[in-house]
Parts: structure tokens; sequence; C-alpha cells
């Protein structure tokens, strides 16, 4: 049997995006041993992509903002199936984590009274990011990163990818993974895990995500037992980068419609007023005067429908595509240069300047971009306790996008940013304060990390397997055409067909050379989290037969008054089946259900 | 190399590769196929998926904001994220290497540990208090300065080509430019009351720095390092402890910094 080498902490937090850090601080600051699992370098998580900014209602540039209007906006943009009490505290403690980070040496850009400033997003009523430039992500991380090396009782291990969550007794006991830069393998004893994993987008072929995407926590979760929820929703970014071929997908962040940016068609329409759903008609502008207005700070003029919420602004650009009037390579047409002055966007944007400038040979102070949806996040994720963020299995917390609920059928822009925040710090304490409460860690099962350490060495056994690259490949094309942004009964149904022979050809993955940085071999492993998620987000979209938030179905175009009040739940059968059921909405308290009198989540969304 | 020009159709190009580890290493060919407005980073990647599954590199964003793909190509310190392929002639082979400063781990990738524990001595943020509000005011154009230090994506491009660290290896005595960017923002911050003069002169050995501006060139994010972030740091050891008058005025008052002007 393979050596390893053994650990222990009291909490162990996989994964070191802005979830995982804040959630190791503040399990360490409660006097937890903490260990921090980064899957790459400390500093590089995905949070460093983040462009846009915080949402927080700190009220600074408008006064008339606070968390009841912030709650409201993220409800309508999940499109009610959101776990209120999550979108209830997410609202409620975000400017206090603004505020935090600023303490920690975040700086944000000013408003001339010297506070921090905050910019228009998609779906926010009220200007309510905290940003800088559009580069927040980077000075959110940083920022987390240098708080965390000083924090006491806190050990940083680099380049460490887990792979499997140990159980014993139906708690967490503790994790196998490996060292990437060596190959050798680790297990870590713990009494409690935050999974702040990420997201799944690495399953898709057009992403906004980097190779960490694959899902690990979501699928080492589901494997040890736990409820995953809200799967089917999946958040096409409406503004990835079309062109040249090998940037595609690579984000544009939604800031430069916050700052002004319109859509066109291949016409010069500006196609989005054709595009207001019903429900938000009262609070967009209907003529190009009007936005043009409001961009220019008139408090009587309504928001430019660019503004709303990604999932509309994503199915409008693909309906101008399919009927014929998309841009040269499929997307539509995002200009700013005609709002704004080439010195405030390279101000504003100075990473959107630079990365059209090298990449695509694009000047965007003189001309437009060419965008279209990408892959970027997913609402569902570890079903989680919305206080203290513990999933259904005693010790196993998750934060961020590895969680779900908080976002229900789509998420806004912004709200990321302060989820990464709120909950990593909820779950850090929910972690500490489990660890604190068992008296004795569960012993670990010696035959389960053996059992392990087998199933990991397979791919370099293997003789003559399949290439882990090819399987990888295959399958972000099957999930792109079959389960993509508009989904199709009969399509989906052939899409889970293929993914199963997939799953069997995985079983069959090959890689050749040491385990020492090996990326063919972390690739094969990386698969079966992959496919494990990707299995789950068919069939919760499968089972959704109606089109809500990220998920739009031709078959069932409008909105489902029964499925209105339910969520998906994915879990593991007795048999080892992926099994899924309906769940009921937890009941919103009546003086929040005030807030949206007069609306119904049952109307459609077109 | 030439300036970006627009490219068609596919080429086949010939790429040199650095493969192997501390104790045996070579330049390996791979012929690939170079498809419109492909980088290096892509090229290495069909390079992984069909003929070297085990060819290791680094990366994350592939979009120049995280500075995980560092590597030398073609002799130049850059990220191979945003190094069009198109830029060089296609005729020319493309030759990658891992960066040159750091001990290689194997093919691309490179130990950058000693980084992190130079990022570890440098004192944290120590915020003077809130006011009255409960709030702290800084105005843009005092931050300015700071911003453009922490833009940094720890890239590491300018600790590999600092002459300091590449061609003396005195890993021991120097912080390398990165960390008097890092040292430059909580110095320059409008709330920051730590003192870390000290710790610039001996630990992080600015005095080592020739300016060469070697560093400022290869920045991706073309910050100013020399001018902007270690020129003021030098200045402020100068006066510290080698100015007559300002050592006096420091016995005197007993306070560690310097008035805030000329930055």
């Amino acid at each position: 049997m393979a050596n390893y080498q053994s650990i222990e902490h009291d909490v162990l937090v996989i994964g070191a995006g802005g979830a995982g850090i804040r959630a190791a601080i503040e399990a360490a600051e409660m006097g937890a041993n903490v260990g921090l699992i980064c899957k790459s370098l400390l500093g590089k998580a995905h949070t460093v992509m983040a462009e846009g900014g915080m949402a927080a209602a700190l009220g600074n540039v408008e006064s008339r903002d606070n968390w009841k209007v912030h709650f409201r906006d993220t409800m309508r943009g999940g499109k009610m199936l959101n776990n209120w009490r999550m979108a209830q505290l997410h609202a409620q403690e975000a400017p206090d984590r603004a505020n935090e980070l600023e303490s920690y040496g975040a700086v944000f850009d000013r408003t001339p009274d010297g506070r921090i400033l905050q910019r228009n997003f998609g779906g926010h009523l009220y200007p309510r990011l905290a940003h800088v430039g559009d580069r927040t992500g980077l000075e959110m991380i940083r920022t987390l990163q240098d708080k965390a090396v000083h924090t006491p009782g806190l050990q940083v291990h680099m380049e460490c990818t887990i792979y499997k969550l140990l159980v014993n007794d139906g708690r967490v006991c503790g994790a196998v993974g490996y060292w990437r830069q060596t190959g050798e393998f680790v297990v870590y004893k713990a009494k409690a895990v935050v999974l702040a994993t990420g997201g799944i987008g690495k399953s898709f072929k057009v992403t906004s995500n980097s190779w960490e995407y694959t899902g690990d926590g979501h699928a080492m979760a589901y494997l040890a037992g736990a409820d995953l929820i809200d799967m089917e929703f999946i958040q096409f970014h409406p503004t990835g980068m079309m062109w040249p071929l090998s940037v595609k997908g690579i984000l544009v962040t939604e800031g430069v419609r916050g700052e002004g940016g319109v859509l066109r068609n291949n016409k010069g329409e500006r196609f989005m007023f054709k595009y207001v759903p019903e429900q938000f008609k009262k609070d967009y502008a209907d003529t190009e005067d009007e936005a043009r207005r409001w961009l220019d700070g008139d408090k009587t003029a309504r928001r430019p429908p660019e503004l709303l919420t990604r999932d509309v602004v994503a199915r409008a650009i693909n309906a101008e595509v399919k009927a014929g009037r998309g841009s040269p390579h499929g997307g539509a047409f995002l200009d700013i240069a005609a709002a704004r002055s080439p010195d405030y966007i390279k101000r504003k944007l100075p990473s959107m300047y630079h990365q059209f400038k090298e990449l695509a040979q694009v000047d965007i102070t003189k001309d437009a971009m060419e965008v279209g949806p990408t892959t970027h996040y997913i609402m569902g994720g570890v079903r989680v306790h919305p206080e203290t963020a513990e999933s259904t299995v005693p010790g196993i917390f998750a934060a961020g996008e590895a969680a779900g609920g908080m976002h229900g059928a789509n998420r806004l822009g912004g709200n990321s940013l302060s989820d990464l925040l709120v909950f990593g710090r909820r779950a850090g304490m929910g972690a500490a304060n489990y660890a604190k409460n068992l008296k004795s860690a569960p012993a670990l099962s010696q035959a389960d990390v053996d059992a392990t350490l087998k199933e990991m060495t397979a791919p370099l056994d293997r003789v003559d397997g399949e290439n882990p690259y090819t399987i990888a490949q295959d399958l972000q094309e099957l999930m792109q055409t079959h389960i993509g942004i508009i989904r199709e009964e009969k399509e989906m149904q052939e899409g889970l067909e293929k993914l199963l022979k997939l799953k069997e050809r995985a079983s069959r993955v090959a890689s050749n050379g040491t385990r020492a940085y090996n990326p063919g071999w972390n690739q094969a492993l990386d698969l079966r989290a992959m496919l494990t998620c990707s299995e789950a987000i068919a069939r919760a979209a499968i089972e959704r037969k109606e089109s809500r938030g990220g998920h739009t179905r031709n078959d069932y175009p409008d909105y489902d008054k029964e499925l209105s009040k339910v969520n998906f739940l994915i879990k593991k059968t007795s048999s080892g089946e992926m099994g899924i059921r309906k769940e009921p909405l937890p009941q919103m308290p009546a003086e929040l259900q005030e807030l949206f009198k007069g609306e119904s989540n049952a109307t459609s969304q077109s | 190399m030439q300036p970006a020009k627009a490219e068609t159709g596919t080429i086949s190009r010939l790429m040199r590769v650095f493969r192997g580890d501390k104790n045996r290493s070579e330049l390996k060919e791979f012929t690939i196929k170079q498809h419109p407005g492909m980088v290096v980073l892509d090229a290495i990647h069909q390079i992984q998926a069909d003929q070297a599954g085990d060819l290791a590199c680094r990366w994350n964003c592939k979009a120049g904001k995280c500075g995980s793909c560092s590597a030398e190509i073609n002799g130049r310190p850059r990220l191979m994220c945003m190094t069009r392929m198109g830029d060089f002639e296609p005729g020319e082979t493309i030759t990658v290497r891992p960066l040159k400063a750091f001990p290689v781990i194997k093919d691309l990738v490179t130990d950058v540990s000693w980084n992190y524990e130079i990022n570890k001595k440098i004192k944290p943020f120590t915020p003077k208090p809130k006011n009255a509000d409960g709030t702290w005011r800084m105005q843009q154009y005092e931050i300015d300065r700071v911003q453009e230090f922490r833009k940094c994506i720890e890239c590491f491009l300018c600790q590999d080509v600092c002459h300091v660290l590449r061609d003396h290896d005195k890993k021991s005595e120097f912080g390398g430019p990165r960390f008097f960017v890092r040292a430059a923002s909580l110095e320059m911050h409008p709330l920051d009351t730590a003192d870390r003069v000290p710790m610039i002169k001996d630990s992080l050995g600015v005095g080592l720095c020739n300016i060469t501006k070697c560093c400022t060139e290869v920045c991706p994010e073309s910050i100013t390092i020399t001018d902007n972030a270690i020129i003021p740091l030098k200045e402020r050891v100068v006066s510290r402890y080698f100015d007559p008058l300002a050592v006096l005025w420091h016995k005197i008052t007993g306070l560690p910094k310097q008035p805030r002007g000329g930055e």
C-alpha cells in the first residue's frame, strides 16, 4: 500500500478563495487549529477573477438603499426560489463584511466625501457594489491572504488536492488527498470540514472558469451522503468574449454595463428594450433617452434594460443570434465607447481595456466588443443550514459557490463576493463551534483510507486506457450541447445516456508518467467529480419542467405554479443511485412577504 | 518579435519546451497546430492533450489576472496566457522555459515558496482608529498610488528578472521588487500606522537594488515598480538612517514616520 503523510486539524477548510480564507480566519480566531487547503498557490483561487464588485447596502451613494431593498432584489433575481433566511442574513451582514475587509487593508474606490464608492449592477435597484476598478476580486483575495498568513493557528497547505471526505458513524472525520508538486498522498484527520471549493464550470465547453472548477466539493459532499440543492440552475453570464476562439468564454465584467455600456445587434438596434419581463417593467427605462438621462444622474429616470438580471440578458442575446441578428462570431455588440470618455474607461475598466487590447486587438475606448453567453456560476450546491452553514452530514460545512440556496434560480452580479464573506465567516464559526463541542474526533477507518489510495493510483497503473483529456473534452462538448443555456427534454435525456456511457469510459482512464506534478493524472482524478456534478445537473434539469432563472427550457417556456413552491434535492440512495426529490420552500415570515406585495413568482419570465 | 498583426488560418509551429527536473532536463521539440488568436498557454495545453499528458505547468484564469502561468518565452519573462503566438514570425521556433530565478520542480513549474516566506516577514496592515462616525475617510487622490501597487498579481516576473535574485541569488538578504511593492502599498496606505522602515532596510535589503528598472519593464500590470515603490522606500531609509537632520528630528520627536509629502 502507498505511503502517506498524516496531518491533524480541528477544522479543515478545503478551498482558498474568498469563502475558504474567510472561514479559516474566523475558525482560527475562535481558537480552532485550522488547515487551509489551496488547490493552486495561495492567492490564485477563482475569486481573483471576480471583477465588478461586492454588493452591500452601505447606502454611501444612494441613501434610499438598505438591507430590505437588497434582500428584495436578491429574491426577485433568484425568482423567489432562494432560501429566504440566507438571503436575509446576506443582505443584513454584507455591509459589515465590506467594512471589515477595509479594516483588513482593502482599498476600495472612494466617493467624493471619502467613503466606499458603490456602482450600479444588473438587478440591483441602487448603486450597491463596493469595487476597485474592475479588479475587486484581486483586492479581496490579496487582503484576505495577507490577513490569513498573519493569523495564529492557521496553517496554509498549497497545491494540495482533496479527493475524498472520510465519514465514520455518520460524521466527518477527515479527508484524503495528494500534494500536486510531489504526488505524495496526505490524510487529514479533522473534527470538522468546510467545503469552499467553488463551482463546476470546467464541465462546460464555453466557460469563464479555470481548471480548478471541477465541482470537487459538490461531489465529495454528495458522495459523503449530503444533500445537494438547486443543481439545475447554472448561470450563463451574458457577456463572455467571443473571438478569437482561444479566448472564447473569458469574462467581460458586468461593470461595463454598470458604467453605461449598451448592447446592440448587427442592425445597430439596442435590443434589450424588447426583453424587459413584465414584473420588472416599472423599474426599467423604455426609451434610449430615458436610459441616457439615468446614466447622467437624473433620479426620476429609470435604469437601462442592459442592467436586467443576467439570465434575462443571456436569453436575449441568444434570441437575437437565433433570429439572425447576431455579431459575426455569434454574439452581440457591447459598446462602452459611445457612453464614456477614453480616460474614464481606462480608469474604471482597466483590465477590460487591457484584456481586449492584448487578446483580441480591440480598443474598447473606440470600438464595440463582441460578447456572448459563457458558463459562469452554479447557483446549486451543498444544502446548508442558513445560520451555521452545516450540511445534512454532521461536521461537513459549505460556503460560497459550493453551497446552494442563497441565490435561488439566478444570482445577481456582486452577490457572490458578499456571499463569500458572509457565509465564509458563518461556516468558519459553525465549524469551530462544532469542533469545540465534539468530545472526541471520530476515528478514521484504515480500510477507507487504503481503498481510496488504491482508487487514486489506478489511472497510473493502467496501460492503454482512455486519455483523461479526451474524456474531459467529450464531457464539455456533451454538457454544452445537451444541458446548455436552452434545454429540451429529448436532448437532455440523450445527454444523460451519453453521460452514463462517459462514466463507464472514465473508469478505464489511464495516465502516463509519475505522480509528481502530473496534470494528466490530476485531470484523471478530477473526472469523478466533474461527472458526478454533471449527472446531478442533468437529472435536476430534466425534473424541472418549467423555465426559471438559469434554467431555460424550449418545451416549457413559462413558470410553473407548482414548481414555484419547491426546490429539487439530490441525494445518494442507500443502493448508491442518484436520487432526486422535491422539497417545499421554507415559509417566509409575513413581515418579509410584505416586501413582495402584489408580485407573483408564478408569472412568465419573458 | 513583431508587433501584433492580423492572423489568418491555421499554421504548423515548432515549439521547444523545457522538460525535466533539477536532476535531469532537456528542451523537447513539439509541433503544434496554431490557430488564429492562440496564446502560448493554448499551445502548452494542446501538447498536454495530444502529446505529453504529464507536461507540468501552472495556470488558472487564462486572462492575465492570476499570475500563475509565468515562464520565459524566447528568453523573455512573460505570462503564457497573454503572449500571442501570432506575435512571432511564422517560421520562428518558440522556446518555453521555467523562471530561472527559482528552483525547478518539474517542467515549467518552479518552487516559488520563498516568496511566501518573505511576505510573512512584512508587518501587516495596522490601521489608525476610525472616525467618530464609525468610518474611515480617504480621498481617491490619496489612494491612487496604493491602488497601483495593489494591482500586483504575484506573477513573480519581477523577481525572476531582478539581477540581485537571478544572477546573485541573494535570497537571504533581499526581498525583491514584488515585496518592495507590497511594503510600499502598506507604508503609503493613508490609514496605516506601522513602521516598516527598519525592516525595509535590513530584512528586505532595499539598498541592494541598483535601480536598473528591469522589474518595471517586465511587469504585466505596468506597475512603475522602481520609480513609485522602490525609490521612495530608499528615500525613507536614507532619511531615517543617513540624513543627519532627519535623524535628529526623529530623535527629538520620536516619530517613526516621515511627513507624507512628496509621494
